[in-house]
């Protein structure tokens, strides 16, 4: 759940960027760490492998500034795709707000993928979780590869899409479609802050 | 300093989007560097910014003539700079800068990147700022987004007062239309100015432009508008969308983040918790607590927002009154933390109050009035047990304490003498005033007439005692009523002594308001009557000892027994036998008094033996002296006569 906190005055919404290995997870964290003016981003924090292969996991702090009178943040992590690192990815994926599965257009990733989205839905039933009630994004990266090697949206759609959700197309080493997925994942969250508020007014 | 007379506070069009830039003005112009000093005014182009620094220095100069105001922009500066550097004049135009009283500073966002140019500034701002000069400045962003702006100013910048102008609202822009128009004497058909401000310039110069163009528009023309060709007539803003602050064309994609956040958030949270929270962010700008907002917002349920932010507001606009008031005294009060938290407006009440206390104290009590001078008898013993519990117990018993009576009998005595006394159990630190109604009455008219009505309210709310004297003189004065009222509560709230004294009784004053005359009546009200045989004998005693007369028993039994009803008749006929025996040669007694009261020697009406008496004491007996030369006596006093 996204917190709202009267208090203080502030929202924090944590979103994971989910999705197999080498599917470009830390790629569109660093694409959003660009493009952020200097005076809003934190040091984005990352633990790879000297091959960049993330090792633990990427976290970039947002700092969106005072909206509407409150201090906005979001907290972008990405979990480690490979299959090994099963229990850092359940951490991250704790208290999450949203998830981001970001998918391998790449035809021979498909396998992957449905793996990886399995693992999701399966490490969110373990946290007692309802995949189905929390906030999801698909991003089909890596469509600026050639024609040959990549697969349709509409095969994609219907291999990893079967809740129906926002999907986008992606090329996140270009920035491509980044932000058109964290601003749909964040207004998705977002739009769920009403169920969140810690008075109990509503 | 040559400055448009059209930019003056009368023209400058007050809304909620800038009232507190107007009002912030306002105290600079009032008081050059006393208060908010400097003065960082920030807004959009067209909000009004440089015709507010232009106010200032308006009033500024109407109010010290002698006052040197200087306006200039950071170009024309960098100008003048680049200009004394040439003709190495640098000396002469950094004195005449130096020597300004106020300085307003426009556009200046220019300093951005000007390296040398912001040494030199800092130079400047530091020798006006030692010197307490008053700098005002002006800017489209407020000092931290300023970029490459030096450290040391931006926390200069920011270390007075920043405030913003916001864009106008409907009404504002309606009333900024309506003054425009009349100083043009164009007269539109109503409603027409109405429909332009609905289409919701932000801007004040692109409002006046198009106010401009129906005014040409309409000269020219053959009927006069309608607010239906408004639209038609400024088609371009017609669409509603304000282009005073258009979106860049090429929004980052960040920008277009946050814009769609902003929107989804503007739709999740309550409409009057957005109301609230932007209220806390902007007073937390402008360096307030805001804690009784900020739990407002964390309450379960929706608060009445209009009464909870007019609260506040009002709050602060106390509080800045207060440091305006404690800057007059203190400058550095001015920075105080106090200042900043509406929650501690009694506080800082108090802080200002104590401090106009001690600088402009109301009158004391009079010395000469001592509670031991002050003699008791059956006639007054009541009153006097009355005070002397409210010495003990001030603020106790008997509060108000009412004492009433006919002249003389010693109501001002006591009166003083309970303030003395007060004063000096609390070992001289009470605030104790003694006043006079009718002076009080006088002092407020003052205060009203200089405009220092705060400041005298202040001074009698700080009292620890406030003795009144001559209550019945507020007949008819409304406002000293009502101000003493106000004070009455104030006071008896805080558990100060009130002690009044009057001719008669509360219910016997007429034209004292109802709402006075209840609190008199509620603690204690009691009658001094006029004095009985043995305070007269007391009195007498007291007044001829004073005046070296030799008191014999049978000159006081005497005395005493005359109906006098008052200390002053005491004492003026003391006075007037001290002079008849002077006249005589001799010393006075009870024999001459009645001659000189009555007109004859008749046996005294109370005689007493004297057994044991020496000779020399009865050879002494004035009395007899007399009575063995008759005529000589006889003559003294009939030419006395």
């Amino acid at each position: 759940m996204p917190l709202v906190n009267y208090a203080t005055r502030e929202i924090t919404c944590k979103i994971v960027y989910y999705g197999p290995g080498r599917s470009g997870k830390t790629t569109n964290l660093q694409y959003v760490y660009e493009q952020v003016p200097g005076n809003r981003k934190g040091n984005m924090v990352s633990l790879a492998t000297q091959a960049d292969r993330t090792l633990f996991f990427d976290f970039l702090p947002l700092d969106l500034g005072s909206i509407s009178g409150f201090t906005t943040r979001l907290q972008l992590y990405t979990v480690p795709g490979q299959v090994y690192y099963q229990s850092t990815r359940r951490l991250v994926l704790q208290g999450a707000d949203g998830v981001v599965f970001v998918a391998d257009s790449q035809s021979r990733q498909l396998e992957e993928n449905i793996e990886s989205l399995r693992d999701l839905h399966a490490n969110l039933a373990d946290q007692g979780i309802d995949a189905r009630a929390m906030p999801l994004v698909l991003q089909y990266n890596k469509q600026d590869l050639p024609r040959e090697l990549i697969l349709e949206t509409d095969v994609l759609d219907q291999a990893l899409n079967f809740r129906d959700v926002p999907a986008f197309t992606a090329g996140a080493l270009h920035g491509s479609g980044v932000f058109e997925t964290l601003r749909s994942i964040a207004g998705l969250v977002l739009r769920r802050l009403s169920a969140a508020a810690p008075a109990g007014s509503r | 300093m040559d400055l448009d007379a059209r930019y003056r506070f009368e023209t400058y069009v007050v809304g909620t989007g800038n009232r507190l830039a107007v009002s912030a003005a306002r105290a600079v112009a009032q008081a050059p560097g006393a208060a908010y000093n400097p003065l960082f005014i920030y807004s959009g182009s067209g909000l009004g910014k440089t015709h507010l620094m232009l106010a200032i220095a308006h009033l500024a100069l109407q109010r010290q003539p002698g006052l040197r105001a200087e306006y200039t922009t950071v170009d024309e500066f960098v100008e003048e700079l680049n200009g004394a550097v040439a003709a190495g004049t640098m000396d002469a135009l950094k004195r005449r800068y130096q020597e300004v009283g106020l300085l307003l500073l426009d556009d200046v966002q220019f300093l951005a990147g000007r390296r040398e140019m912001q040494s030199e500034m800092l130079r400047l701002f530091n020798v006006l700022q030692r010197s307490g000069r008053q700098v005002v400045l002006a800017s489209d962003r407020p000092p931290g987004d300023i970029a490459d702006l030096d450290d040391r100013l931006t926390t200069r910048f920011a270390g007075g007062l920043v405030v913003d102008v916001g864009e106008p609202d409907y009404e504002t822009r309606v009333a900024i239309l309506r003054m425009r128009s009349e100083e043009r004497a164009a007269q539109f058909n109503p409603g027409v100015l109405e429909e332009v401000a609905r289409l919701r310039f932000r801007n004040v110069r692109e409002l006046q432009g198009a106010l401009n163009r129906l005014i040409a528009h309409q000269t020219l023309g053959e009927s006069p508008l309608t607010p239906a060709t408004v639209r038609e007539l400024l088609g371009e803003r017609g669409d509603g969308v304000v282009r005073a602050t258009p979106v860049r064309a090429q929004a980052s994609e960040f920008d277009t983040l946050l814009s769609d956040v902003s929107e989804v958030l503007s739709q999740q949270l309550e409409a009057w918790r957005i109301r609230v929270s932007e209220a806390i962010t902007y007073w937390h700008e402008l360096g307030y607590h805001a804690g009784r907002l900020e739990r407002a917002l964390d309450g379960a349920s929706e608060p009445d927002v209009d009464a909870l932010l007019t609260d506040y507001e009002a709050a602060i606009a106390r509080l800045r009154d207060l440091q305006q008031t404690a800057a007059k005294f203190d400058h550095r009060l001015a920075t105080s933390e106090l200042f900043l938290d509406p929650e501690r407006v009694s506080e800082a009440e108090l802080v200002v109050a104590r401090l106009i206390g001690t600088v402009d104290p109301p009158p004391g009590p009079r010395v000469e009035f001592t509670r031991a001078e002050f003699d008791v008898g059956p006639s007054n013993q009541l009153a006097v047990h009355a005070a002397d519990t409210v010495v003990q117990e001030p603020g106790g018993k008997y509060n108000p304490l009412y004492l009433h009576g006919p002249s003389g009998v010693g109501k001002t005595h006591l009166l003083h003498a309970v303030g003395n006394e007060l004063v000096a159990t609390r070992g001289g630190a009470a605030l104790v005033a003694c006043v006079n109604a009718r002076d009080f009455t006088d002092e407020l008219i003052r205060a009203l007439q200089d405009g220092t009505i705060e400041r005298w309210r202040v001074r009698y709310r700080v009292l620890d005692v406030l003795l009144m004297d001559d209550v019945q003189q507020l007949t008819g004065s409304e406002r000293t009523q009502d101000e003493l009222f106000h004070l009455f509560n104030s006071l008896y709230a805080a558990g100060r002594q009130i002690v009044l004294a009057a001719d008669r009784a509360p219910g016997r004053i007429e034209g004292l308001e109802d709402r006075l005359r209840s609190r008199f009546e509620g603690g204690l009200v009691v009658e001094m009557q006029r004095p009985d045989h043995a305070l007269r004998e007391k009195f007498f005693a007291r007044q001829l000892a004073a005046s070296g007369q030799r008191v014999d028993h049978a000159l006081l039994e005497y005395l005493a027994s005359r109906p006098v009803g008052s200390v002053a008749e005491v004492s003026a006929l003391v006075t007037r036998l001290r002079k008849a025996a002077d006249i005589v040669g001799v010393p006075l007694t009870a024999g001459l008094a009645r001659k000189e009261l009555e007109g004859s020697f008749a046996a005294p009406t109370v005689t007493r033996s004297t057994p044991g008496r020496s000779v020399d004491e009865s050879f002494l007996d004035e009395e007899k002296v007399v009575w063995e030369w008759p005529e000589l006596s006889g003559r003294a006093i009939e030419e006395y006569r």
